[in-house]
C-alpha cells in the first residue's frame, strides 16, 4: 500500500507521471516515462529502485558516476538497469536519484545519488534478479518511454 | 491480460497438443499436461504463446513442453522444457532463468510434530539468525578470489571440504552437487563479485526454508526406503539458487548470445530467447559458465543444510545422530543438461532445457544414486508455503514423454503486485498461524507476494502429473514454520 501511495505523491509533485508498474504473473515490470530518453532511462532507474526499497528513507550520502556501454539502445537499457543491480549487490548503494548526462546510441554516462544499504531503515522489499530483454520497447511519442521486465 | 485462443488438441484428459501448423516457424509441436480445468486458467495469460515460442528453437526436438505449474515467464514460459540437438541444436541461456540452479533439497529427520511444535518459535529464530536471508543479506563464509573458484568447479563437493556436511549428502545431491564442465575463465569479474559476499545465503523473493510434517504416506514402501516411516514425522525443505552470481552470469550470456544469434542467423519470436548453437564457442562458454552457476548454488544450499543442522542441534539439545536431518535429495529445477535420450527410434544426444521444471528419473536409470536405484530419483515438489509440498519418484513414462522431466511447484496465478494489493503481510501471517504455520520474513511484502492464493493449487498441479504418469507420489507433508527471505 505505501508503495501504491507514494506513485500517486509522485504524480501530485510533479504533475507528470514518471512511471506505471506492469502486472506480470510471475514477475513485475515498469514503463517509465520522460520529456527525452536521458530523462525517460533516469526514471526507470528511479522505478526499478522503488521495487526495492522505501526511497523516502534514503539519503543522498554517495554520488557515484556509472558508465555503461552495450551494441544497441535496447541493450544499452537493460545493461544500465542491471548494472545498478550490480552496484547494488557488491557495492551495497541503494539509488534515489540519477542524472542521466550523456546518452547515445551504444553508450551512456550518469550520476547516481543514494545511500549504503540500512536494512534497519530502509524497508526492503522482496529483491529483484535481473532487467530481462523480454517485451523490452523504447517508444517516442510525446516525449519517451521505456518499458522494461523484471525477472523476480 | 489477453486471453489464449490457439488451437489445442485433446490426446486425453492429462494432455494437450498444440499443432504445430498454429504458427509458421514452429519445428515441433507442443504439449501441455494439464486437465481441461486448469487449462482454462492457463489460456488466460501468454503462456502458451511462449510454448509456441520456444517451438522456435532450432533443433528442438520432440515437443515444446510445458507441466500443469505453467506459467507466463519472460520468453520461456515457467514450467517449460524444451530439449534441442547437441549436433546442430541450440542452447539458451532464456531457457535456465537468471536464477540458475535454483532448486530444493529435502532432509528428514527423526523427530516427530508434538516434539518440534514445542520450539518452534525458537527453532525458526535460530535458522533467521544463523541463515543469512533477505534482500542485501551477506554470508558468514569469507570467499577470496582462489577460493570462489574452487565453489565454482567444486559445488558441495567444496562444501563437504571444507566440513559443511557429509559424503553422504552429496551422494543425495543431483549430479553429486557438482556439475562438470564448469570453466570459472568463463564467469565475468563481475558475476564472481557479486557472487563472493552472497555465498551461504538464503536470499529474497520465493526462496525458502519451511519446517513440514508428513501428512500422508502414499508409497510406505518407497518412503522408507527415503527415511520417511511415520505420519508426523519432521522434514526441512530448503529452496534457494546461484543468487547474484547466477543473475550476472545470465545477463552477460542473455547479452552475448543476442549478438551471436545474429551472426548465427537465428531469428526468434522473443529477444529473451537468444541462443547459439551448443557446439559454437558461444554455446560451450555459457555451458561452462552455467554449470560453475550451478555449482555455485548446490555449494549455497550444502552450506545451508549444515548450519541448519546446526540450529536442530542448539534448540533440541540433542546430537545430530539422534535429530537426523539426512538428505533424502536435491534438484535443480532450472538448468540446462546434456542428457541422451531415444526419440523416434534413435539415440540422440540432447541439450535439456528445464525451465521450471524437475528432472524425474526412474528407477534403474545410472545417474540415480545407488541407495535409490532401485525405487527411482527422489522428486521434491515445493508447494506455496501455505499449501502441501510432495516428495515423488521419476518414472519410465517421463523418460519417454517429457525428456526425464516433471513439474516443480504450484506455478503463480496472481502476479507479485496483485497478491501484495489484495493482502497484507500481517494478514497472510495472521492467516497462515490460524492454520498451525509459524513463518518470520525478511523482506517486507514477501508473505504477501507468496500467498497461497498467489499460487494454483498444489495438490491438483501433483495428481495431474502422477495421473498422467511422469511420477508417482511418495509422501505429501504440511508446513508448520517458514523462514521466508
Amino acid at each position: 500500500m505505501v508503495f501504491l501511495a507514494s506513485l500517486r505523491q509522485e504524480d501530485g509533485q510533479k504533475k507528470v507521471k514518471r512511471f506505471d508498474i506492469i502486472e506480470h504473473t510471475a514477475d513485475v515490470g515498469i514503463t517509465a516515462y520522460g520529456a527525452n530518453l536521458k530523462e525517460a532511462f533516469a526514471n526507470a532507474a528511479y522505478a526499478m529502485f522503488t521495487l526495492i526499497a522505501d526511497l523516502e528513507n534514503v539519503r543522498e550520502d554517495v554520488r557515484r558516476q556509472i558508465e555503461v556501454a552495450a551494441e544497441d539502445r535496447e541493450s544499452l537499457l537493460v545493461s544500465w538497469l542491471n548494472e545498478l543491480l550490480y552496484i547494488f549487490d557488491v557495492e551495497r548503494t541503494i539509488f534515489k536519484r540519477f542524472e542521466v548526462t550523456e546518452l547515445g546510441e551504444t553508450s551512456l554516462k550518469a550520476e547516481g545519488y543514494g545511500e549504503l544499504l540500512d536494512q534497519s531503515r530502509h524497508g526492503l522489499r522482496g529483491g529483484l534478479k535481473a532487467a530481462t530483454y523480454h517485451m523490452l520497447k523504447i517508444e517516442k511519442n510525446d516525449g519517451y518511454s521505456v518499458r522494461v521486465i523484471f525477472d523476480t | 491480460m489477453a486471453h489464449w485462443d490457439g488451437p489445442l488438441n485433446k490426446i486425453d484428459d492429462y494432455r494437450w497438443e498444440i499443432p504445430k501448423s498454429y504458427k509458421p516457424g514452429m519445428r515441433v509441436p507442443g504439449l501441455i499436461y494439464a486437465d481441461e480445468k486448469m487449462l482454462e486458467g492457463i489460456r488466460q495469460e501468454q503462456a502458451l504463446e511462449q510454448v509456441v515460442n520456444v517451438a522456435f528453437l532450432p533443433g528442438i526436438v520432440g515437443y515444446s513442453l510445458a507441466m500443469p505449474d505453467i506459467h507466463w515467464g519472460y520468453g520461456f514460459p515457467i514450467g517449460g522444457v524444451a530439449a534441442t540437438r547437441v549436433e546442430d541444436g541450440v542452447v539458451s541461456p532464456g531457457g535456465v532463468g537468471y536464477d540458475i540452479n535454483c532448486g530444493v533439497r529435502l532432509l528428514r529427520t527423526n523427530l516427530h510434530e508434538a516434539e518440534v511444535r514445542a520450539k518452534l518459535e525458537k527453532l525458526l529464530t535460530e535458522l533467521f539468525v544463523n541463515v543469512p536471508s533477505g534482500v542485501g543479506s551477506t554470508g558468514k563464509i569469507k570467499v577470496g578470489k582462489k577460493e570462489m573458484d574452487d565453489i565454482l568447479t567444486g559445488g558441495a563437493r567444496w562444501a563437504v571440504r571444507r566440513g559443511f556436511g557429509t559424503e553422504d549428502d552429496l551422494e543425495a545431491t543431483e549430479e553429486g552437487g557438482c556439475l562438470k564442465g564448469a570453466d570459472p575463465g568463463k564467469v565475468s569479474l563481475k558475476a564472481k563479485e557479486r557472487g563472493s559476499p552472497q555465498s551461504g545465503t538464503l536470499g529474497a523473493g520465493n526462496h525458502f526454508l519451511e519446517v513440514e510434517v508428513v501428512e500422508e504416506i502414499f508409497e510406505p514402501d518407497l518412503a522408507r526406503s527415503m527415511g520417511i516411516e511415520d505420519v508426523g514425522q519432521v522434514l526441512l525443505l530448503i529452496h534457494t539458487g546461484s543468487r547474484g552470481l547466477g543473475h550476472q552470469v545470465c545477463d552477460d550470456y542473455v547479452r552475448m548470445l543476442r549478438q551471436a544469434s545474429r551472426k548465427y542467423n537465428i531469428n526468434l519470436p522473443d529477444q529473451e530467447l537468444a541462443c547459439a548453437p551448443v557446439k559454437s564457442p558461444e554455446g560451450q562458454d555459457y555451458l561452462a559458465a552455467m554449470a560453475c552457476a550451478a555449482n555455485y548454488a548446490w555449494a549455497n544450499r550444502q552450506c545451508i543444510a549444515h548450519w541448519a543442522r546446526e540450529c536442530f542441534v542448539k534448540v533440541f539439545g540433542k546430537s545430530l545422530p539422534q535429530i537426523g536431518l539426512e538428505m533424502v535429495y536435491d534438484v535443480a529445477h532450472n538448468i540446462a543438461k546434456l542428457e541422451s535420450y531415444e526419440v523416434n527410434g534413435k539415440r540422440l544426444n540432447l541439450c535439456i532445457h528445464r525451465k521450471g521444471a524437475t528432472r524425474a528419473f526412474p528407477p534403474g536409470h545410472p545417474d540415480v544414486p545407488p541407495k535409490y536405484r532401485k525405487i527411482g530419483q527422489p522428486v521434491l515438489i515445493p508447494g506455496d508455503m501455505g499449501r502441501h509440498s510432495y516428495l515423488a519418484v521419476g518414472t519410465e513414462t517421463a523418460i519417454k514423454e517429457s525428456f526425464g522431466s516433471v513439474c516443480h511447484g504450484a506455478g503463480r496465478v496472481k502476479s507479485r503486485h496483485a497478491a501484495r494489493r489484495s493482502l497484507t503481510d500481517a494478514e497472510v501471517a495472521r492467516e497462515l498461524a490460524s492454520r498451525g504455520i509459524l513463518v518470520k520474513a525478511a523482506s517486507r511484502g514477501s508473505l504477501s507476494e507468496e500467498a497461497s492464493e498467489a499460487y494454483k493449487d498444489i495438490d491438483k498441479v501433483v495428481d495431474i502429473c502422477h495421473k498422467a504418469g511422469l511420477c508417482r507420489k511418495v509422501v505429501k507433508a504440511r508446513p508448520i514454520g517458514v523462514v521466508k527471505g
